[in-house]
C-alpha cells in the first residue's frame, strides 16, 4: 500500500447538490454551467444547470452566477507547530486555508523543534490527524536542525510521511551537502525545495537592494543572492539527475535561472507568492512590517517577469508562503521585525483581482496554477470528476471585500494586502469530501443571505 | 504666513522649499537670542518635550535639551541605558508610558529605520527625527542649509560634493534632500563599496574618485566609521585616507568644508583642515541649537491651529 502523505481530521461527507455554478476545471476540460451532486464526500454526478435532481438529505446550494474550481492546493506554508503555536497552529492555518479555497496544504518543517526527525515528524501527522480542516502534508527538512551539516533520516522520514525535504527559511550553502541529498533522493524520492539565497550576498539585508532601499537606508539583499543559487543548485540537479523545486522565486534573474535550467533538462519546477506577483519594493517606503518577507519585494521589472513565468509556465504554480506572526513581532521598526506575511486567505482574490481583472492572466491558468502545486509534489490532483473525493471552492467573482476588516481567520494579521479591496470571495470549500469552509451568513439551501 | 508646517518632522520630505524656509527664518531669530546674556524665551513654558534616544549622541542630545529649555519647556531626557528600555520593555511600551505625561514634543534617536513614525502613530505628541538608523536626521540636514545659508545667502546653483561612507549615513540622505530641495547640486563620491546601488534616483550624481573635486563649492565630509574596516567594506583606514581624505594637498582656498560630526581626526579629514577657517564644523554646532528650537516652536507654537489654542 501507498504511504499516505496528506493527513485531516476524518469529517463526514458531504451531501451536496451545487446547482448551476459555472465549473473551470482546466484539468477536467470544464468550463461550462454545471450542477455537481456530492454524495458522502465523493463526487456522485455531473449534469446540465437545474438538471439535478435534489434528493433527501441534500443540501441544496443555488450557485448559479458563482464559480466553482477544483480545490487550490498550497505548496508553501508556514504552520509553526509545533513550537510556535502563539503564530499558528494546525487548527488555525488550515482554516484560514479552507477559507482561501485551498483543499490541501503542505507546511514547511522550521519549526521549534525542526521537523527532522520521524518522531517530530509522526507527532505532527497525530495533530494533523485530530485538527487539520483540510488535508495537510509534511516537507522534512534537509539537515538536521537546518543547520546544513548532516542530513536527515530521510528514508525513515519519507517512511513515516513525509513528501519531500527543504530547509526551508534558509539556504542549504554547501553545494557538496546538498549534492549528498540529492544522490539520497535516488534512494528514498521525494521532492527537495529549495530556499535560495546566498549569505554571502544577502548578509544582513532586510529588503530589495535597489532604489527603495538607497533611499530607505536599509540594507538590500541583491536579487543575484538569488538567481545564482538557483543557478548553481539547478547545475547540480541536472548533473544527478535528480527533481528539485525553487520556491518563493523573486528576480527576473531567478526567471532566467530557472527557463535555462529547463532548457537544459534539468529536473526542477518553481513557485511564485502572491505578494511577489502583485507587490514590488516601491510599497516598503511606508516601512510598514506587513511588506517585509523573504526573499524580498523586488522591484517591477522583476514582477513583470514574475507575470510572465507563470502565464508561460516557465514558474509552475502560486504558493502562499504563508509565515504568520504575531502582533507584538510585527509592531516594531522593519530592521528588527521578522521576515513573513500571510496569505491563504487572500491568494486567490488577490490574484484574480490584480493580475486577471486587467488582462494580465487568463483565469483558467490561474486556477491551474493555483492547483498545480499537487502534481509537483506527487499528490493527487483535485479534479471535478465523478467518482472523485469532492475537493473543490466555490467563488463569487463578483463578491467584494476589504482584507482583514471582519479579521482573519488565520490566527495572525501580518498580511500583505492588509486593507485592500479585493475581488473574488470564496463562499464554500470542500476538502476531502467534506465541507470545510463556508463563509459566515451566506449559503443555507436554496437562500442567499448577505 | 500661509505655509503649512506637518504636525511631526519624521523626514526632509515632511518639508517643502517653503517649509524649510520657514524653519531657517524663524531660526535666524533664535540665532539673535542666542547672543544675548539671557537666552531664553517663554514660548513652551509650561509644556514637555522628552527626549528618547536609543543611540549615544552628544550634538544632538545635548543641542536638543538646551533647545527645549531655551523655550522654557519642562524636559525629560531618557536613554536606552538606565532606563526600563535595558530591562527589554519593548519602543511601543516605553512611548505609550512617555506619552501618559502628556508631551508636546517626542524627539527621538533610534539605531532602526522608521521608528520615529512608528513613534508617530503611537501617540499624541508631535514627533521629532534625531536620527533614525541610517534612513534619515532631517535636523541635521536643516541646521547645515542654514550654516550655508548663512554663509551664501542661497544654495541656488551650490555645488555640494558629500563625501565619504554613504550607504551608512543617515545625513547624507537628509542632506542631498534638503540640499537638492534648496537649490544645490549634489555630488556623492566615496569608495564604491560604501554608495548604494541606485542613490543617483535621489536627485543627485555618484561617482567614486575625487578627481573632479575642483568643482566643489563646499566639501561636506562624512565620518568614516572604524566597524567598516572590519567588514571590509574598505581594506584599511590607511587605504582609505590615501583616497578619499580631505586636505589641504586637495582643497582649493576658497572651498568650505564641513563635517557632521563626531571627526575622526587624520582619517576623512586632516587635523589642518579641521581647524582651518575653510571649515565650518564650529558654525554648524552652533546652528544646531537655533534651528532645533525652530523647529520646536514651527511645530508646537507655528503653526495657525495650535497657535490659536496657545
Amino acid at each position: 500500500m501507498a504511504t499516505q502523505r496528506l493527513f485531516s481530521a476524518p469529517r463526514p461527507g458531504a451531501d451536496l447538490l451545487i446547482r448551476g455554478g459555472h465549473v473551470l476545471d482546466p484539468r477536467a476540460g470544464l468550463d461550462e454551467p454545471r450542477d455537481i451532486l456530492i454524495r458522502d464526500g465523493r463526487i456522485a454526478e455531473l449534469g446540465t444547470p437545474d438538471g439535478l435532481p435534489a434528493d433527501d438529505g441534500v443540501e441544496v446550494v443555488d450557485a448559479a452566477g458563482w464559480h466553482v474550481f477544483p480545490g487550490f492546493v498550497d505548496p508553501h506554508v508556514h504552520l509553526r507547530t509545533p513550537g510556535q503555536e502563539y503564530k499558528e497552529d494546525i487548527d488555525t492555518g488550515t482554516a484560514a486555508a479552507a477559507a482561501g479555497g485551498y483543499c490541501a496544504i503542505v507546511a514547511m518543517p522550521n519549526t521549534a523543534p525542526t521537523v527532522d526527525s520521524a518522531a517530530v515528524l509522526g507527532a505532527l501527522i497525530e495533530r494533523a490527524e485530530h485538527e487539520a480542516r483540510v488535508p495537510v502534508g509534511f516537507l522534512a527538512s534537509v539537515t538536521r536542525g537546518l543547520r546544513g551539516e548532516e542530513l536527515t533520516e530521510m528514508a525513515e522520514l519519507r517512511e513515516r510521511g513525509a513528501i519531500g525535504f527543504t530547509d526551508d527559511g534558509k539556504p542549504v550553502v554547501s553545494a557538496g551537502m546538498l549534492r549528498k541529498a540529492l544522490q539520497y533522493q535516488r534512494l528514498c524520492g521525494g521532492i527537495i525545495a529549495l530556499h535560495e539565497e546566498d549569505p554571502a550576498l544577502s548578509q544582513h539585508g532586510v529588503m530589495h537592494e535597489g532604489a527603495v532601499s538607497a533611499r530607505l537606508g536599509l540594507a538590500g539583499i541583491p536579487s543575484l543572492s538569488e538567481s545564482t543559487m538557483i543557478a548553481r543548485d539547478a547545475a547540480l540537479a541536472r548533473y544527478e539527475e535528480a527533481r528539485v523545486h525553487f520556491q518563493h522565486l523573486s528576480a527576473v534573474e531567478s526567471v532566467e535561472a530557472l527557463a535555462a535550467a529547463k532548457e537544459a533538462g534539468a529536473r526542477v519546477s518553481g513557485e511564485a507568492s502572491p505578494h511577489h506577483l502583485i507587490l514590488t519594493d516601491n510599497a516598503v517606503r511606508t516601512l510598514d512590517t506587513r511588506f517585509k518577507m523573504n526573499p524580498p519585494l523586488r522591484a517591477e521589472r522583476d514582477r513583470r517577469a514574475l507575470i510572465d513565468g507563470l502565464r508561460s509556465g516557465v514558474i509552475e504554480c502560486v504558493a502562499t508562503d504563508h509565515a504568520p506572526h504575531a502582533v507584538h513581532e510585527k509592531e516594531v521598526p522593519f530592521e528588527q521585525a521578522p521576515m513573513g506575511v500571510t496569505g491563504l486567505e487572500t491568494a486567490f482574490a488577490a490574484l484574480y483581482t490584480e493580475l486577471v481583472l486587467p488582462g494580465e492572466l487568463p483565469l483558467a491558468t490561474l486556477v491551474e496554477r493555483m492547483t498545480a502545486g499537487a502534481e509537483l509534489y506527487g499528490l493527487p490532483a483535485p479534479r471535478i470528476a465523478v467518482g472523485r473525493h469532492a475537493g473543490l471552492c466555490l467563488v463569487d467573482l463578483d463578491g467584494r471585500f476589504t482584507v482583514g476588516e471582519g479579521g482573519y481567520v488565520s490566527r495572525s494579521s501580518n498580511c500583505a494586502f492588509h486593507d485592500r479591496t479585493l475581488q473574488g470571495q470564496v463562499l464554500l470549500t470542500v476538502a476531502a469530501g467534506a465541507v470545510a469552509y463556508r463563509r459566515p451568513m451566506l449559503v443555507r439551501g436554496e437562500e442567499r443571505v448577505g | 504666513m500661509s505655509v503649512q508646517m506637518p504636525r511631526h518632522l519624521i523626514s526632509i520630505d515632511d518639508l517643502d522649499r517653503a517649509g524649510i524656509e520657514r524653519v531657517l527664518d524663524r531660526a535666524e531669530s533664535f540665532a539673535e537670542i542666542s547672543g544675548r546674556e539671557i537666552k531664553k524665551v517663554p514660548a513652551l513654558r509650561g509644556r514637555t518635550v522628552v527626549n528618547l534616544f536609543y543611540e549615544a549622541s552628544t550634538r544632538t542630545s545635548s543641542s536638543f535639551e538646551l533647545a527645549a529649555k531655551r523655550l522654557s519647556a519642562d524636559v525629560v531626557n531618557v536613554k536606552s541605558t538606565g532606563s526600563s528600555i535595558e530591562k527589554g520593555e519593548s519602543l511601543k511600551d516605553t512611548v505609550r508610558t512617555l506619552s501618559a505625561y502628556d508631551p508636546a514634543a517626542i524627539v527621538i534617536r533610534s539605531p532602526h529605520a522608521g521608528a520615529a513614525q512608528l513613534v508617530a502613530g503611537w501617540t499624541d505628541a508631535a514627533v521629532i527625527n534625531a536620527g533614525d538608523g541610517k534612513h534619515e536626521h532631517p535636523t541635521q540636514a536643516l541646521l547645515d542649509v542654514f550654516t550655508l545659508r548663512r554663509r551664501f545667502g542661497s544654495l541656488d546653483g551650490l555645488k555640494i560634493w558629500i563625501v565619504g561612507d554613504v550607504t551608512h549615513s543617515r545625513v547624507a540622505r537628509s542632506n542631498v534632500l534638503a540640499f537638492t530641495r534648496m537649490g544645490a547640486e549634489v555630488t556623492l563620491c566615496g569608495p564604491p563599496t560604501l554608495i548604494p546601488r541606485e542613490i543617483e534616483t535621489l536627485g543627485c550624481t555618484a561617482t567614486p574618485t575625487l578627481d573632479r573635486l575642483s568643482e566643489a563649492d563646499v566639501v561636506y565630509v562624512l565620518r568614516m566609521q572604524h566597524e567598516r574596516m572590519t567588514d571590509s567594506f574598505v581594506p584599511s583606514l590607511r587605504e582609505y585616507a590615501a583616497q578619499y581624505q580631505i586636505n589641504s594637498r586637495r582643497l582649493r582656498p576658497d572651498q568650505l568644508v564641513m563635517h557632521p560630526g563626531p571627526v575622526n581626526r587624520g582619517v576623512e579629514l586632516s587635523a589642518a583642515t579641521i581647524d582651518s577657517p575653510q571649515a565650518l564644523i564650529g558654525d554648524q554646532v552652533k546652528a544646531g541649537v537655533a534651528v532645533r528650537m525652530a523647529v520646536l516652536y514651527e511645530l508646537l507654537v507655528g503653526s495657525p491651529v495650535l497657535a490659536a489654542v496657545a
